[in-house]
């Protein structure tokens, strides 16, 4: 086996994760995908850090995760501040700009 | 332009075996992930995936990150999903309805663009060297050698991440905040409200539940007087979750002639 398919795997966890963020409508599923998505680029890090034989890659990747830790924090707290106003959890139901 | 990214080096064979073994799974996990219709579900699946990425980076000479993965995402970010999916609703299913018409087509055939891409680039590309592997690196351990960079080199971004964190904590307190536009109703308020209502009926508090009844439990209508149930007695959230017993088969029974003549 080659390291590179590390990388296919993390490019087919992307994709999974950015179709989810399109197509589904739970805003706590949504933020799930998201998360996918961003492990999927630390596995792309890691992997690279591991081919390039430096640790930059695993120094991304700690990055990445401290933000993808605030973006959780904000995110349901946004989304509760959502659910208490509109009683739901749907990204679609808050269109009240459209209205 | 010797290398293809695809010849980039050989792992062990015991690694292969793990990859063949987990990223199947991975990448079956994600598939139910995205295809669940309870958020429940998706988390659980998305825990696993985690789990698995977490065992790659150990695999792959990333200790401390593998760890963290396990720590971070898997203990603390799973559980808040969790937490806050307890909060909103774990019976709310997602209805997999589409609201704008033709959205789902269009964000599949972007998305296996996207991915294709993706993977032609991933083996198309060049690196021009091969797999070095971070055995040079890691030759003090793996902790030591990362914190020398995040301490030299990345010591700056690492400062602007802590007061990013210290900012989204603040911030995730601000949102959850909520302000009590009346005051809260003291004892003595309630009481007043009580005696002075429509009917004194519950002015002594309402019944207790199980009262009379043939069994003594929090779910167990009380019995009235006349033998009938009183819906009263039951806690209203009980009711909302559908946990009440029917009240029917405690009920007194009619008592018939020849019983009333015993």
């Amino acid at each position: 086996m080659n390291a590179a398919n590390y990388l296919y795997v993390s490019a087919l966890l992307f994709t999974i994760g950015a179709i989810g963020v399109v197509v589904r409508r739970n805003a706590i599923v949504v933020f799930m995908c998201v998360e996918l998505m961003l492990n999927a680029a630390n596995l792309a890090f890691v992997t690279f850090a591991r081919i390039n034989g430096n640790l930059d890659g695993q120094v991304m990747a700690f990055f990445t995760m401290v933000v993808a830790a605030c973006e959780v924090v904000v995110g349901l707290a946004i989304i509760v501040t959502i659910y208490r106003s509109r009683r739901s959890a749907s990204v679609d139901d808050a269109s009240l700009l459209k209205r | 332009m010797i290398n293809l990214a695809i010849e980039v080096g050989k792992t062990s064979t015991p690694e292969a075996v793990l990859f063949w073994f987990l990223a199947p799974l991975a990448v079956i996990a994600a598939l139910g992930m995205l295809l669940s219709k309870k958020a429940v579900h998706s988390a659980i699946l998305l825990a696993w995936i985690m789990i698995t990425l977490a065992i790659f980076y150990i695999a792959q000479d990333a200790v401390f990150l593998g760890i963290v993965q396990i720590v971070v995402y898997t203990g603390a970010v799973m559980m808040l999903f969790l937490f806050i999916l307890m909060l909103v609703g774990v019976d709310s299913a997602d209805s997999l309805k589409e609201t704008i018409p033709g959205l789902r087509p269009i964000a599949i055939t972007a998305a296996i663009g996207f991915g294709g891409l993706m993977l032609s680039l991933l083996g198309r590309a060049t690196l021009g060297h091969g797999m070095v592997g971070l055995a040079d690196a890691n030759a003090e351990g793996n902790v030591p050698a990362l914190s020398q960079l995040l301490f030299s080199r990345y010591v700056w971004p690492f400062e602007v991440v802590s007061a990013l964190l210290i900012t989204a904590a603040l911030g995730a307190m601000v949102l959850a905040h909520n302000h009590r536009l009346i005051a809260r109703p003291t004892q003595r308020d309630l009481s007043i409200a009580r005696f002075r209502g429509e009917s004194l009926a519950n002015a002594a508090g309402l019944p207790n539940p199980g009262v009379y009844a043939l069994h003594n439990a929090v779910d167990v209508p009380a019995l009235l007087p006349d033998g009938t149930a009183s819906e009263a007695s039951v806690s209203a959230m009980l009711k909302a979750r559908g946990d009440v017993i029917d009240s029917k088969p405690f009920q007194l029974i009619e008592l018939t002639d020849e019983e009333g003549e015993k």
